[in-house]
């Protein structure tokens, strides 16, 4: 039986808009995809509680551009964005996690196999809170495309990975933040696996000449939305 | 308004982010029942899966300064993960039911285009006879992949499988949160 005390649940996700388990044209999914059905579970306090981070103990990493005082190389961006709940209301001082491949697409990672240099002064993780009203920036290079071995000749779009944790731990989301214009998006199986288009669009961020700074770097913006609870709690 | 923003693979390079501490959850002081949790994670060939993010959640002991209730392992080259943490004790579950304690895992890796959960619980634990998840798998090799085994004092071990095993190994039941 339900009680008045309950927490109140994560909206369900939107049909389309999560990508599934099993996608034949990502080979990595045939192995890994789960192939019976997933139990329901109605959410606790398991569920709707989630982990906080805060700087003194997980401390911010906002330049990915430069280590030790030099420069990478490559094409400087600035990264902003505001996280908001599917109610619309800002996800303040929450935690967002970052990494990527460097201007010419390199991993800084043993298991990169992928013949372009590295660079020594990328920094290939990033770490940020946002304000109270859920803005978070930072800057870093324009990552290369890459190719992974998924079937001939295949080549990852440039992409931010990112990582979320929201209120609560069934709001975690892990994504990629893509960059507009970008050939590679309409051949690439794991953004293609996002079943509705305009989902898909909302993962490729905007050219912001409003963030972008003179004779320095260019701005582009990325919001993004965590899940938010099915219903709205009596203000007030 | 719009809808959550769509999941994308943690990729085979989520290391980058990796910070080995975080699976000792123990590490800012906590003091409490310190208890060890390992694993694994295979495949449906049975094949180690080397590269996966695992993350460990609980709702009990309370987080706070001293106790993050979260954690995370990469596998290693065997597909093993090892946590430190404290023992989490029952916790409220809809109505006026109580769950048995638990931990809430995560999984993320090159493969899962967005994250699988799944949970641990412990083996003997009476509460489990009446935990509202456990009643609700009926296959009884389905539900014991929720639970882990005592392998000694303080030590606890589940392992994790992404697909039924070439030798018939049962499918880890994944939740759908
Ligand atoms: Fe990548």
């Amino acid at each position: 039986m339900e009680s008045a005390r309950d927490p109140i649940p994560f909206r369900p996700y939107e049909p389309g808009t999560q990508p599934p388990y099993d996608v034949p044209a990502y080979g990595s999914t045939h192995k890994r995809h789960p192939q019976e059905a997933l139990a329901r579970l109605p959410h606790t306090v398991t569920e709707v509680a989630g982990p906080r981070f805060n700087p003194s103990q997980f401390p911010p990493i906002p330049d990915l551009s430069a280590v030790n005082g030099k420069a990478a190389l490559g094409e400087r961006i600035i990264v902003r964005g505001r996280i908001t709940d599917e109610g619309g209301h800002p996800v303040p001082h929450t935690i967002v996690e970052i990494w990527q491949a460097n201007a010419a697409g390199r991993y800084q990672h043993p298991a990169d196999q992928h013949d372009a240099p590295s660079d020594p002064n990328f920094r290939g993780e990033g770490r940020v809170y946002t304000d109270e009203d859920g803005w978070y920036r930072f800057i870093s290079i324009k990552p290369g495309a890459y190719p992974w071995r998924n079937h001939h000749n295949a080549w990852r779009p440039n992409h931010i990975h990112f990582s979320f944790f929201g209120s609560g731990f069934a709001a975690r989301l892990i994504t990629q933040m893509y960059f507009p214009g970008d050939p590679l998006l309409e051949l690439d199986p794991i953004f293609l696996a996002i079943p509705d288009k305009a989902a898909r669009d909302r993962l490729v961020c905007k050219l912001d000449m409003t963030l972008t700074e003179p004779e320095w770097a260019l701005g582009y913006r990325f919001d993004v939305v965590l899940r938010g609870h099915a219903a709205t709690p009596m203000e007030g | 308004m719009p809808a959550a923003t769509s999941g994308q693979t943690i990729g085979p390079f989520w290391h980058l982010i990796e910070h080995p501490e975080w699976a000792d959850l123990t590490r800012f002081g906590a003091a409490g029942d310190r208890i060890e949790l390992t694993g694994s994670v295979t495949d449906g060939d049975g094949a180690a899966v080397t590269d996966a993010a695992v993350e460990l959640w609980q709702a009990d002991p309370p987080a706070d300064h001293l106790f993050p209730g979260f954690g995370r392992c990469r596998t290693d080259a065997r597909g093993e993960f090892r946590f430190t943490t404290l023992k989490p004790g029952p916790v409220p579950g809809r109505g006026n039911a109580q769950q048995a304690p638990h931990f809430a895992i995560a999984l993320h890796a090159r493969g899962l285009l967005k994250g699988l959960v799944t949970r641990a619980y412990f083996a003997g634990d009476p509460m489990n006879e009446s935990d509202p998840l456990l009643s609700s798998i009926d296959d009884p090799e389905r539900r014991a992949t929720l639970i882990a085994r005592s392998r000694g004092a303080g030590h606890w071990r589940i392992d994790i499988r992404l697909q039924r095993g070439p030798s018939g190994e049962t499918e880890t039941v994944f939740l759908d949160v």
